[in-house]
């Protein structure tokens, strides 16, 4: 009876709330290829809001200003993020940490809405100084960096606490310089949150609105932001359109990047099975 | 330091980047923000006028942004004006969030661990799929699900269930929607990866001693997983509070919460005084919360040694 009930209201419970999780996207990707404008009926199937899309110059202009937001606070963060890990765990005393801890960490826990209007602040008051930055792509581009530096962060921090540190010294002991201990051990090392890292912050940049918003210029919308606008507005199936592409992207991408870390895991397996292997084979002589 | 693997020099610039990054785009624009709540409001060139009176020589400091906030006038009735109304509805709306998503994601997170390991890691990606695809368009279609002539009216009147559409879009109702919808993920992830340590043969122990499930499940798996609820709880609570585009989307005008707020007398009062001294309490607000639980979890850790 006991498990009878779990295992039945178990199954039910994660069903739906699946349903729930992906209602709206399965949503998104019927009304896209609907022939009208209705919402509640399918009227029948059609191309015309994929065709709408690739005319909608803002939608377009959008998409390609996000797509070089994005790669460069990508790499930006990925890198920042990754410098940030590494004094977090390796360095364990110098002037001023706890500051510098909670600072890296504080952009995970501000609202958004506080990080663009300090960074704002910032810019007009650099520009009121220095005349410089024109608030536009360079500008959200920081913005987006200080957030997504946070998160590269804790990606790449536990990659780092995880990984194990006797192959470093074993290779200082064999005499290996500290740089090459670190691009030929430490970095293969921890390449997977490095990119985990970048994969989280492009993503969050795609996606930002709220910092976006306060830090763009005249004339100078991201995608995110040309939808926003859009979305207040009403109803419009272009955007089903936007949204369907997109979930196919990203689904590519994230089963890709599975195989990919999936595929690495074996291999390393494999190698260190091997290495084992060939260790008690050289202590124990048959 | 013991092992150090990079020269003097190196360790300086690894620490120098991040350091000088974080000083300039964190640290100072805090400054400023901070510096600003204190400032007279300015005419329309510069939204804001000088702390330091040139004339006299001396700091002077503003404490009028911060009163506004609290009282409708000089002297006026204390906790009454309309930002206050914002805060307690922004944490409002940001606690039933966390408790629905407590709700849902508590049952769900608790038959993945308790699923077969072979499953478990295809569930959890399933979680996480949704999260990252964009986060402004699935709330967008709720907008379409949810409107007066959306899918579930629709269906619902087909059903029979309802003859005249109900109003379910710019209300509590799709507010709570769409922030539970969001921060679920938030909630689930956690919970599982506390659950899933979890010794499941306490339960069956209990069992055989004629425990009734029920109880068994007060008695032992809610108190083992207090730390992923209270960890759940926060990360969904957090984010909440400052909630800027769900609002915007699907909430209603008596909906507004204080991320809007903020906004509206930014580009819409050009106040940026009043702005800066409300993104300021917004950080209190958050804080007070934050150091609860960073105590909570300091002591979970002293209590383990």
């Amino acid at each position: 009876m006991k498990a009878w009930f779990e295992k039945h209201f178990g199954k039910a419970w994660l069903a739906l709330v699946y349903a729930f999780l992906y209602m709206p996207l399965l949503f998104m990707v019927v009304f896209s290829f609907n022939s009208t404008r209705q919402d509640a009926n399918f009227t029948g199937f059609s191309f015309r809001w994929y065709e709408a899309l690739t005319k909608d110059t803002k939608i377009v202009e959008g998409f390609w200003l996000s797509v070089q937001v994005a790669l460069v606070t990508g790499v930006l963060s990925a890198v920042l993020g990754t410098f940030a890990a590494f004094v977090l765990v390796r360095y364990r005393r110098f002037l001023g940490r706890t500051a510098f801890s909670g600072m890296v960490n504080a952009p995970l826990v501000m609202p958004e809405v506080v990080i663009g209007l300090s960074l704002l602040l910032l810019m007009v008051g650099a520009q009121n100084v220095f005349g410089w930055p024109e608030r536009g792509m360079f500008t959200i581009i920081l913005g987006h960096t200080l957030l997504g530096m946070a998160y590269g962060m804790v990606v790449v921090q536990s990659r780092l606490l995880e990984m194990n540190r006797s192959i470093e010294e074993a290779a200082m002991d064999l005499g290996a310089r500290p740089h090459e201990v670190f691009f030929l051990i430490t970095l293969p090392n921890i390449a997977q949150g490095i990119l985990a890292a970048f994969l989280l912050s492009f993503t969050l940049s795609f996606d930002d609105v709220v910092i976006s918003e306060f830090l763009s210029g005249p004339g100078v919308n991201t995608l995110p932001q040309v939808i926003f606008g859009y979305a207040r507005r009403g109803i419009n199936p272009t955007i089903y359109a936007a949204a369907t592409l997109l979930i196919l992207t990203v689904t590519i991408v994230i089963i890709s990047y599975s195989v990919w870390v999936a595929r690495q895991t074996r291999k390393r397996e494999r190698e260190i099975a091997a290495a084992t292997r060939a260790g008690t084979a050289a202590i124990q002589p048959a | 330091m013991a092992s150090t693997n990079l020269s003097m020099p190196g360790r300086r610039f690894v620490i120098g980047v991040p350091y000088g990054w974080l000083l300039i785009f964190f640290l100072l624009p805090f400054l400023i923000l901070l510096y600003i709540s204190f400032v007279d409001m300015g005419n329309d060139i510069n939204p804001f006028k000088p702390i330091w009176d040139a004339s006299t020589g001396l700091l002077k400091l503003k404490y009028e942004n911060y009163w506004s906030i609290f009282r409708t006038g000089e002297g006026g009735a204390l906790f009454q004006t309309l930002y206050i109304e914002a805060y307690l509805r922004s944490i409002w709306y940001a606690l039933c969030t966390a408790v629905l998503c407590l709700l849902i994601g508590y049952p769900f997170a608790y038959f993945i661990a308790r699923s077969k390991p072979s499953v478990r890691p295809a569930l959890l990606m399933m979680v996480m799929l949704p999260f990252w695809t964009s986060f402004l368009l699935r709330v967008y279609a709720w907008k379409g699900i949810l409107a007066d002539q959306g899918v579930i009216n629709q269906f619902m009147m087909a059903v029979g269930l309802t003859s005249e559409p109900v109003q379910m879009l710019y209300t509590n109702v799709s507010m709570l929607v769409g922030m539970t919808y969001v921060y679920l993920p938030f909630m689930i992830l956690p919970l599982y990866a506390n659950l899933v340590k979890m010794d499941f043969r306490l339960l069956e122990a209990a069992y055989d001693l004629g425990t009734s499930p029920f109880k068994a499940f007060w008695l032992i798996t809610v108190p083992l997983s207090k730390a992923g609820i209270v960890a759940g709880f926060m990360l969904v609570f957090i984010p909440s509070v400052g909630e800027f585009v769900i609002p915007s989307l699907l909430g209603g005008p008596e909906n507004i919460m204080i991320g809007r707020v903020v906004w509206d007398e930014m580009f819409t009062s050009n106040n940026w005084p009043r702005a800066s001294a409300l993104a300021v309490v917004m950080i209190g607000l958050i804080v007070v919360p934050l150091a609860f639980y960073y105590r909570y979890t300091g002591e979970a850790a002293e209590a383990k040694h």
